[in-house]
């Protein structure tokens, strides 16, 4: 198993790196054609439900909440392992996140952007979602502070504008590298405008690690609140089902479960497309499944320490939605949940599997599949098992237009990845350069020992 | 609400517990359901379509579920009726209860919404403001009796929701609703706040029974009744007292015996008032040696 070379030349590193902006496989392309056409077939559906009413959707009137809030926690969560990896980790010196930080970042925050997205397709008066954000006008009116939606927004933003921040920070040194190194063109200008006139002096360097780490330091209880925030638009109601107490650790361990699980299928994919195996390593990639494992079984424990809370509460009406969802009409779902989250992560323990591509590409794909039925079966059996008996006997299933968008949202953060991935480096040049000169390093001190002992 | 308002006079604008708040005065609507005389005529929810202008959605979106009968008569069974070895028919009938907004003191929905567009009014009402509402439909979630209805359609500009013939049958009192707002039984406000006018112009308060429901001037049986529950004169107010129903009771000794042995006699309860809702409407109903 080969880990990154300690004599890889920098200028290699470099002309690697950068052939990425130009010339990908084939089979970009194609993941490209296919993320745009997934898109535009939810901007269809969008602009259809836009001009008919949220009735297109298929949700109901008690049962107000459907696909979109479970594919919007689902976004939200996704975005949790980029700051795990390139704030968390790059606090504890994890050398081993370097080659992979930055497209962990990026998913961060595209799929940020894709969960704002699905705040818009949800509300019912998308042309007034601004009465939401506390902007100062003439009728002085607020938003209600006390609603955890209003909290969410602000945690949404906050989130989102750190990121972006975060991203394009660590990115400076890498622009600038691709400003030295493209012909003259749009893309020469873009680099050099955004790379700030860096030049890579003693100065720029000590400036750029102290906001480096301000920031990491700053996005990390960022990146735990947010979700805690989620957590609470349902653990801050009333509703059997939702009113848990553990939930805001359960949301943000599932956050980072489907976030590491995404790493993997993400990892696998550029691996491939621009050619990254020798930064891509498969150590790496086993350091990464080991970590989604321990991370897996985090979570089985807060879903079983949720059970075993509801079952022993005798709180009747939230055991009767626990009981509903092993054995009503969304059982299929909360059994593949289970079965995705919990079961098929099991595969990861075995040594042999941890660096097996094409087990680990499906394996991943299934596990974030369990994390999007996890966060459906969160919203979805409460409505139909509630306080109020009246509301039992509805059967509620999401249309095709639902479905259309919550595909189309795979499209649309699939494009913002792949776009960014050929435009910007999404390997960090600069620090694997770090990474192999300390290893270098490492390995000299270890010779000159060796020579000392003999 | 502006940033002072925000920091200092935050209770004048949301209720925490009906007691620690500001006294309501000298109005607080509220209502009491007699259940053992409603017989499920429906005559109530008739009325209520016609008052405030609902829409009528025909048969294929009532069976998705979008209908928007804000007060709704719900029909239970016993337990063990139509189904396997059970019985074929209840002893008693089926039960009926109409359901409407409860207009809770400490409403859930109102602390959910993110912009404010649900607040409570100095009598006590659960007010919405259509204008405002993005259509979040958080409000609808935490709603414990499910009583809110979602505009999921643009029913003013749909065909057949009002009929051409009736096309004069609309309460011009009432605004119609467009696509994308949460809406729910206001109590008819328009008709409160017309007798309000009224009795300021003459310098009085409002008269116990001059303002009426439509739900509850329709009611065969007058099982409904609306009043002022802070005027001690008003039927409400009694009916309230007799029943030992308090607004900020948690519990209701309902299924208590009495002081002979035998049953207490109360029939009053709330619904849900375990969640401390404070909901401002009773029902009455004698509890069924079936029901125990």
């Amino acid at each position: 198993m080969k880990d990154i070379r300690e004599d890889i030349a920098w200028a290699k590193i470099n002309t690697d790196v950068l052939k990425s902006l130009e010339n990908p496989r084939k089979l970009y392309w194609v993941i490209l054609f296919f993320a745009l056409a997934a898109f535009g077939v939810g901007v269809g559906c969008e602009i259809y439900q836009y001009s008919v009413g949220m009735g297109v959707e298929n949700v109901n009137n008690p049962h107000v909440w459907g696909l979109y809030i479970a594919t919007f926690i689902f976004w939200i969560g996704m975005s949790h392992s980029g700051t795990l990896l390139s704030a968390i980790l790059h606090l504890m010196h994890a050398d081993w996140r370097k080659p992979i930080y930055r497209f962990a970042e990026a998913m961060t925050t595209f799929s940020l952007m894709t969960a704002g997205l699905f705040v818009m397709v949800h509300i019912g008066r998308l042309w007034q979602f601004y009465y939401s954000l506390p902007y100062p006008n003439e009728r002085g009116i607020w938003p209600n502070f006390q609603s955890p939606l209003l909290w969410d927004a602000m945690a949404i933003f906050t989130y989102l504008s750190s990121s972006i921040i975060f991203l394009y920070v660590g990115m400076i040194p890498d622009l600038a590298i691709c400003r030295d190194n493209m012909k003259d063109g749009w893309r020469r200008k873009l680099y050099t405008l955004l790379s700030l006139g860096w030049e890579g002096t003693d100065r720029q360097w000590r400036n750029f690690r102290v906001t480096y780490l301000t920031v990491a330091c700053f996005l990390i209880p960022l990146a735990v609140s947010v979700h805690s925030i989620v957590a609470s638009d349902f653990a801050m109601s009333q509703q059997p089902g939702w009113h848990v107490t553990s939930f805001p650790p359960y949301f943000v361990a599932g956050a980072l479960y489907s976030g590491c699980a995404a790493i993997i299928t993400l990892f696998i994919i550029l691996r491939y497309v621009f050619r990254f195996e020798e930064y891509m390593t498969l150590p790496i990639l086993k350091k990464t499944v080991r970590l989604t494992f321990a991370i897996a079984m985090v979570w089985t424990y807060l879903n079983a320490v949720e059970f075993a809370s509801v079952w022993y509460s005798h709180d009747s009406a939230s055991k009767d939605v626990l009981i509903q969802k092993a054995t009503g009409p969304f059982a299929f779902a909360w059994w593949g949940m289970i079965f995705c989250g919990s079961v098929v992560p099991l595969v990861l323990a075995f040594k042999r599997f941890q660096t097996n591509i094409p087990v680990l590409l499906v394996v991943s794909l299934l596990l974030n599949l369990g994390m999007w039925l996890e966060r459906w079966m969160i919203v979805s059996p409460t409505f139909s098992h509630g306080y109020y008996p009246w509301t039992w006997d509805h059967d509620q299933w999401p249309s095709l237009i639902a479905w259309s968008i919550v595909l189309a949202s795979f499209g649309w953060f699939t494009l913002l990845f792949m776009v960014f991935c050929k435009v910007f480096p999404s390997v960090s040049m600069y620090e694997v350069k770090e990474m192999v000169y300390h290893r270098s390093l490492h390995l000299k001190k270890g010779e000159t020992a060796e020579q000392g002992a003999h | 609400m502006s940033v002072s308002n925000l920091l200092e006079n935050w209770s004048q604008f949301r209720h925490f517990h009906p007691v620690d708040d500001k006294p309501h005065d000298p109005y607080k609507w509220a209502m009491s359901i007699d259940l053992d005389a409603c017989t499920g005529c429906n005559a109530c929810s008739v009325a209520c379509y016609a008052e405030n202008n609902l829409p009528v959605v025909g048969k294929d979106k009532y069976a998705h579920g979008h209908s928007m009968h804000w007060m709704r008569i719900e029909r239970y069974w016993d337990e063990d009726v139509g189904v396997a070895g059970g019985r074929e028919f209840p002893d008693q009938g089926a039960q009926f209860l109409p359901m409407m907004c409860q207009q809770c003191e400490a409403a859930p929905c109102e602390t959910v919404c993110p912009v404010a567009a649900t607040n409570h009014t100095a009598d006590g009402l659960n007010s919405q403001i259509y204008n405002r509402c993005i259509g979040s439909r958080y409000c609808s979630a935490n709603c414990p009796f499910k009583v809110r209805y979602f505009n999921w359609y643009d029913y003013p500009t749909t065909d057949n929701v009002w009929p051409a013939e009736m096309s004069q049958q609309l309460n011009p009192d009432v605004t119609v609703r467009g696509k994308g707002v949460m809406e729910k039984c206001t109590f008819c406000v328009q008709r409160i706040s017309a007798a309000k006018v009224a009795a300021k112009g003459e310098g009085r308060i409002v008269h116990d029974g001059e303002i009426q429901t439509a739900c509850q001037q329709v009611c065969p049986t007058s099982a409904i009744s609306f009043g002022n529950l802070v005027d001690p004169e008003s039927r409400v107010h009694k009916q309230w007292k007799a029943q030992q129903v308090e607004l900020d009771k948690e519990a209701q000794a309902k299924d208590k015996h009495g002081e002979e042995g035998g049953s207490s006699g109360l029939r009053g309860y709330r619904i849900l008032e375990e969640l401390r809702p404070y909901p401002s409407v009773m029902y009455l109903e004698r509890v069924r040696e079936s029901a125990v």
